[in-house]
């Protein structure tokens, strides 16, 4: 299988050519540094992102609370995440760090907030 | 008449660092004026991550950026005003500011202006059409969604592909909107590719380079966006119009340095930056004035506006100590900026004041693949370096040596330029 993606290593944004075989990555034409083609290795294999979002905060002058992925989630599972989200209010204190949903989508990644209250 | 060895004007990402910098630099009666009710300045608003790779060495969120400063100035002890927004400034560095405890008079020993900067608005554009509910600025937007925790609309075209435009398509997507395109007049974006990538590409939103609006529909609220292809002079071609419904337009169209406060104070502003114009400390034409972070120029790190406000922190604290030498006399070296490079930050540096080096930071007006970046002093070149690729998005640096100068005395001038 033949996949095109645009490397983000650098502004050069160079056009790759990748080529998958079962699902390994056997060629990659098109970079022109390493760097390209590490990024195209795990962007065709296990693209990761970190998610971020905000939640209603009670008991706060804040409106809302901002909140991420503690770590970097498949990318397939970014919409899930986030739909997930939905219907969940935090209470305020909250510190920035604190766990706002365990285990989100049972991925086991939490959801962590990222500002402290007010 | 409260008196401060170093006001400093704004508490976002500049500020907090300026004043770090000038309380560690030895200066105890700091004071930072801040007009919202926290400090962290739009960085409260950024909850994309990305920040803090230069800084931190790891990938923080906007607020977690701003919290790791404002815990320093927490416990450092360093003094702010919230709530409070600062109405003028005079040459002779007095400082009027506005509270709910009534008007303020400050007389400062050394300012740092650290004010950010502001959205171009819809009517920078010449945008024909109606003036409906539904227009605004990517930021704005970005505010609604992140801090207020409302949604602008449902179906969304972002006009410029600024980041902050990027970035709000996918907010929206994530918040349920469906955004049906971002339209970018400039055969390239400005955006960063990571958030081409990571905002439109994941999300199948199209981007439309050498595309504009050339018409904004509905009353009372926006029912749509015409949209053509430009030519290479960016004018729309005739017959190439498409009709794209939509209740919400968000603009991403470029940053102003919001100076009005520079003004009040006689400060000289750039043409080419909309901020002032500041010699090797960032210090104005105004002495004892400093200017620093996006009021300075617009980056696009913030890593790198800290790094440079702290710098002015240091600086006006050598200021007030009266340990630098004056601009008076006109010791400054005047950096050029030509072939591509629209400007440098300093304008001029006065070798006497260069301890090691200087960072020199520019922007270029076009993208330029495999050229060089050389550095002229008087008509010798002493600096050139081979970049595979400079865009108008990226902001450059080239870092003058103070043994540079010692190997040209009397240099009038330093050019930066592009070279095949």
């Amino acid at each position: 299988m033949q996949k095109e993606i645009i490397c983000i290593s650098c502004p050069m944004g160079c056009r790759m050519s990748v080529t998958l075989d079962a699902g390994k990555v056997s060629q990659v034409t098109g970079a022109t540094c390493k760097k390209g083609v590490d990024y195209a290795e795990l962007e065709c294999t296990n693209p990761m992102r970190i998610v971020t979002s905000t939640v209603p905060l009670s008991g706060s002058p804040l409106n809302t609370l901002p909140v991420k992925t503690q770590h970097a989630i498949p990318k397939d599972k970014i919409m899930d995440c986030v739909r997930s989200l939905k219907g969940i209010t935090a209470k305020a204190p909250v510190a920035a760090g604190d766990i706002i949903v365990e285990n989100v989508c049972g991925i086991g990644v939490n959801i962590v907030a990222t500002r402290s209250s007010v | 008449m409260m008196k401060i060895d170093v006001a400093i004007i704004g508490g976002g990402p500049a500020g907090l660092a300026a004043a770090i910098g000038a309380r560690r630099a030895g200066i105890q009666n700091v004071l930072i004026l801040e007009r919202e009710a926290y400090l962290g300045g739009i960085l409260n608003q950024c909850i994309h991550n990305g920040f803090g790779l230069h800084t931190f060495k790891e990938e923080l969120t906007g607020p977690e950026y701003a919290e790791r400063y404002v815990l320093q100035i927490e416990e450092m002890g360093i003094p702010y005003m919230l709530n409070t927004m600062v109405l003028n400034i005079t040459r002779d560095k007095k400082i009027t500011a506005a509270n709910s405890g009534g008007l303020l008079e400050i007389e400062a020993g050394a300012v740092i202006l650290a004010m950010g900067c502001r959205e171009r608005p819809r009517g920078a554009l010449n945008i024909p059409g109606t003036r409906p509910v539904g227009v605004y600025t990517a930021g704005t937007a970005q505010k609604y969604v992140n801090l207020d925790g409302y949604m602008p609309g449902k179906e969304v075209v972002v006009l410029g592909s600024g980041d902050i435009g990027l970035i709000m398509a996918r907010r929206l997507t994530f918040e349920g909107a469906k955004v049906r395109a971002v339209i970018e007049l400039m055969p390239y974006s400005g955006g960063l590719k990571r958030n081409i990538v990571q905002c439109l590409d994941d999300y199948g939103i199209p981007l439309k380079l050498s595309h504009t609006v050339t018409e904004i529909k509905g009353a009372p609220r926006l029912a749509g966006v015409t949209v053509a292809q430009v030519d290479e002079n960016r004018k729309p071609i005739p017959g190439t119009e498409e009709y794209i419904p939509c209740d919400t337009l968000l603009l991403s169209v470029g940053l102003i340095p919001e100076n009005e406060l520079s003004k009040s104070a006689d400060v000289l502003l750039s043409d080419i930056t909309g901020g002032a114009v500041v010699n090797e400390r960032l210090e104005t034409n105004v002495e004892g004035i400093f200017s620093c972070g996006n009021v300075l120029h617009v980056h696009d790190l913030v890593d790198f506006v800290s790094e440079e406000s702290e710098r002015a922190g240091e600086n006006a604290a050598q200021y007030v100590r009266g340990e630098h030498l004056s601009n008076k006399d006109g010791g400054g070296v005047r950096l050029l900026a030509t072939n591509g490079v629209r400007y440098t930050v300093p304008f001029t540096i006065d070798p006497r004041n260069v301890k090691d080096k200087v960072d020199v930071r520019f922007r270029v007006d076009n993208v330029y693949r495999d050229k060089y970046v050389s550095v002229y002093f008087g008509d010798e070149r002493e600096q050139r370096r081979r970049r595979m690729i400079l865009t108008p998005g990226e902001m450059e640096t080239v870092v003058i040596k103070k043994e540079m100068f010692l190997k040209y005395p009397g240099v009038k001038t330093i050019t930066v330029t592009i070279e095949e």
